[in-house]
C-alpha cells in the first residue's frame, strides 16, 4: 500500500467513524468542541501509524481509544484541563475496555442524537449550525465545506471555532431535549439538513461537481437521522422530500447546461430507486404523524409528481389540496402562488388567475418574478395575449437568473411557428 | 457514487442451507449499521441456482436451460446496493461484512455521466425510451 493509498484509506475510515468517535468522546468530556479536538488528534495519530501498521480490525474503537488516551494525557499535563475535567478524569481512568466497546455499540445512537441536537443548537447562527453539522456529523473537512459553500477556508474554520466557543460559553448541555423543547429543536435540525440539500440542489451545473455531492451528503444525513429518531414523523417527511427531489437530478439539466422545468423533464431519466425510497419514507411519515408536518406535506406534493408517468397524468386536484394544507401549516404568499398554479392546472386558468390577482396586492411579492410569470402563463392560456406579454416582460425584468430571463423573453415574443 | 456488492455463491448457499442463527444475527447487525449510516439503498438474497434458469441465445434461437449450474464460485447468492462518497469508502464498508470465508465483489454502477461523449443524444433518447417502456410494463 502506497502512502497516498493509506492516507485515503484513513480518510475513508474517518468519514465512516468520525461522527461516532466525536459523539462518544463528547459523552466522556461533556464538551463538543473539546471532543472534536480530541478526535482530530486521534485522526493525526491514525495518519501517522496506519500507513505503516495497516488499518486496525476495528478502526472505530482504535480512534475512540486514541482520543480517550489523549484526554487522559491532557488531564495529567495541564492544570486547566485537570480542573475542567476533574470529574470526567476519574471516569476515564477507571473505565475498562469492555465499557468502551459497549459505549461504541449501545449508547452511540443516543450520543449521536445528542451531537446532532448540540450542533444545531439555536444559540448558534444558521451558517454555524450548517458548518458544524457537516464537520461533526458529515466528517467533512474545513476545505470541503468551504468549496461546497463557495466561501474561503479561513471563513469556515472561523465559523466552526466560534461555534464551538459559543457552545462552551453558553454551557450548552450535551443532551437530547425533551418535551416541548424537543419539537422546536428538531425543526432546527431538519432546517439545517434541508438547507444543505438545497445548497446542493439549486446548483444545476454539472461542472460544479461538489454541489451535487452536497445533495448526497444531506440525503445521507437525513437517512442517518431517520435511524436515530425513527419515531419522528417529520424526519421521514424530510427524507421523503429529499429522496424524491434528488430522483430528478439527472433530468433537471439539459445537454447545454440549461435547467429543465419539472413538467418538461424526461421522466424516464428520473431515478426510480430513489422515488421508491421516497414513497416508502412518505408512507412512514404519514403513519406516524397526525396532523402532518410541513415536510411531510411537501413530500406528498413531490410524490404526486413522482407518481405521474407523464406530466399530463399529474393529479393537480390533489396537489392543490396539499398546497392548501401547507398554507395552513406555514402560511406564506409563495405557497399561495404555488397553490394558484395548481388550481390553474386542476380547474382551468380562470381559477388560478382569481387567486393570483388577490396575491398581486401582497407587498412581499411585489418584486418576485414568479408572480408576473405565473400570471402571464394563466393569461396566455385564457387567450389574453397582450396582457400576458406585459407580464412576461415584467417577469423577465425581475428575474436574476439568465436562463430564466431568456425563457421568459421567448414566451413574451414567441417566434411564429412554421 | 453507487456500488453493487455481489455475494458469491458457495456450496452451502447452492445447497439451500440456511445460515445459522448467529450468522443471521451478525448479518442483521451489519445491515442495520449500513442503514443507520445512510449508505444502504437496497439488498437482496437469491435462491440457489437449482431454482434458477438460463436462456441461451443463438441467432433467432432461444433455449431454456434449467438450473442448477455447475460453476458454483461464479454464481451469485445476493447483492447490496450502496451509495458512498468514494472508492475507499466502499472498500472500508465491505471489509466490515461479517464473512468468515468466501469473497465479495465490488462493482461500480454506471451513471449516464460515465459514458461521456460516446453517450450521444440519440443513444440517450433510446435509453430513455427503453426505460419508459420498462416503467410502462412495471406500472399498474
Amino acid at each position: 500500500m502506497t502512502a497516498t493509498q493509506a492516507h485515503r484509506a484513513v480518510e475513508a475510515v474517518w468519514r465512516i467513524e468520525s461522527a461516532r468517535v466525536v459523539a462518544g468522546l463528547a459523552r466522556l468530556v461533556r464538551d463538543v468542541g473539546l471532543a472534536e479536538e480530541l478526535a482530530q488528534d486521534a485522526l493525526v495519530a491514525a495518519l501517522e501509524q496506519w500507513p505503516a501498521e495497516g488499518v486496525p480490525r476495528n478502526p472505530g474503537a482504535w480512534l475512540m481509544a486514541a482520543g480517550r488516551n489523549r484526554a487522559i494525557d491532557l488531564i495529567r499535563r495541564d492544570e486547566n484541563y485537570r480542573r475542567k475535567l476533574a470529574e470526567v478524569g476519574r471516569t476515564l481512568e477507571t473505565e475498562h475496555e469492555p465499557d468502551l466497546a459497549a459505549a461504541l455499540d449501545e449508547d452511540i445512537q443516543d450520543d449521536l442524537l445528542r451531537l446532532v441536537f448540540t450542533a444545531c443548537h439555536p444559540v448558534l447562527s444558521t451558517e454555524s449550525r450548517v458548518a458544524l453539522t457537516l464537520r461533526l456529523l458529515g466528517g467533512l473537512s474545513t476545505k470541503e465545506i468551504a468549496r461546497a459553500f463557495l466561501v474561503s477556508e479561513p471563513t469556515v474554520a472561523q465559523r466552526i471555532s466560534r461555534a464551538k466557543k459559543t457552545l462552551t460559553t453558553a454551557k450548552v448541555p450535551f443532551e437530547t431535549p425533551r418535551g416541548a423543547e424537543r419539537a422546536a429543536r428538531l425543526s432546527s435540525v431538519l432546517e439545517v439538513v434541508y438547507l444543505v440539500f438545497n445548497e446542493g440542489y439549486s446548483a444545476t451545473s454539472g461542472a460544479d461537481w461538489l454541489r451535487p455531492e452536497l445533495c448526497a451528503e444531506a440525503l445521507r444525513l437525513g437517512r442517518v437521522l431517520a435511524g436515530l429518531a425513527p419515531a419522528e414523523a417529520e424526519v421521514h417527511g424530510l427524507v421523503a422530500l429529499m429522496e424524491i427531489q434528488a430522483s430528478r437530478n439527472r433530468a433537471r439539466v439539459g445537454p447545454d447546461g440549461s435547467p429543465v422545468l419539472l413538467l418538461e423533464q424526461d421522466r424516464a431519466r428520473w431515478d426510480r430507486l430513489l422515488i421508491g425510497r421516497g414513497l416508502a419514507a412518505l408512507e412512514r411519515a404519514e403513519q406516524f404523524g397526525h396532523p402532518r408536518g410541513p415536510y411531510t406535506v411537501q413530500a406528498a406534493i413531490a410524490a404526486c409528481h413522482a407518481r405521474a408517468r407523464t406530466a399530463e397524468e399529474t393529479d393537480w386536484i390533489r396537489i392543490a389540496a396539499q398546497y392548501q394544507a401547507l398554507a395552513l401549516l406555514t402560511p406564506s404568499p409563495v405557497v399561495e402562488l404555488n397553490r394558484a398554479v395548481a388550481l390553474g392546472m386542476a380547474f382551468g386558468p380562470a381559477a388560478g388567475l382569481e387567486l393570483v390577482e388577490q396575491l398581486s396586492e401582497v407587498p412581499a411579492l411585489q418584486n418576485y418574478h414568479r408572480l408576473p410569470s405565473v400570471k402571464a402563463d394563466l393569461l396566455a392560456r385564457l387567450g389574453r395575449h397582450d396582457e400576458a406579454r406585459t407580464e412576461f416582460l415584467r417577469a423577465a425584468e425581475l428575474t436574476e437568473n439568465a436562463w430564466e430571463r431568456t425563457l421568459l423573453l421567448d414566451r413574451a415574443n414567441p417566434r411564429p411557428s412554421i | 457514487m453507487r456500488f453493487m456488492v455481489l455475494v458469491k455463491a458457495s456450496e452451502e448457499t447452492e445447497a439451500g442451507v440456511m445460515p445459522a442463527e448467529a450468522d443471521l444475527a451478525a448479518m442483521g447487525r451489519y445491515n442495520e449499521e449500513l442503514v443507520k449510516a445512510g449508505v444502504l439503498l437496497a439488498g437482496e438474497g437469491l435462491h440457489p441456482s437449482s431454482n434458477g434458469l438460463r436462456i441461451a441465445f443463438d441467432g433467432d434461437q432461444r433455449t431454456v436451460i434449467d438450473g442448477p449450474f455447475a460453476e458454483t464460485k461464479e454464481l451469485l447468492a445476493g447483492f447490496w446496493l450502496l451509495e458512498v462518497g468514494s472508492r475507499e469508502e466502499i472498500i472500508e464498508w465491505v471489509k466490515r461484512a461479517p464473512m468468515e470465508s468466501g469473497e465479495l465483489e465490488i462493482r461500480q454502477v454506471f451513471t449516464e455521466e460515465d459514458f461521456g461523449d460516446a453517450f450521444t443524444p440519440e443513444l440517450r433518447e433510446q435509453e430513455a425510451r427503453l426505460r419508459a417502456q420498462v416503467e410502462e410494463q412495471q406500472g399498474s
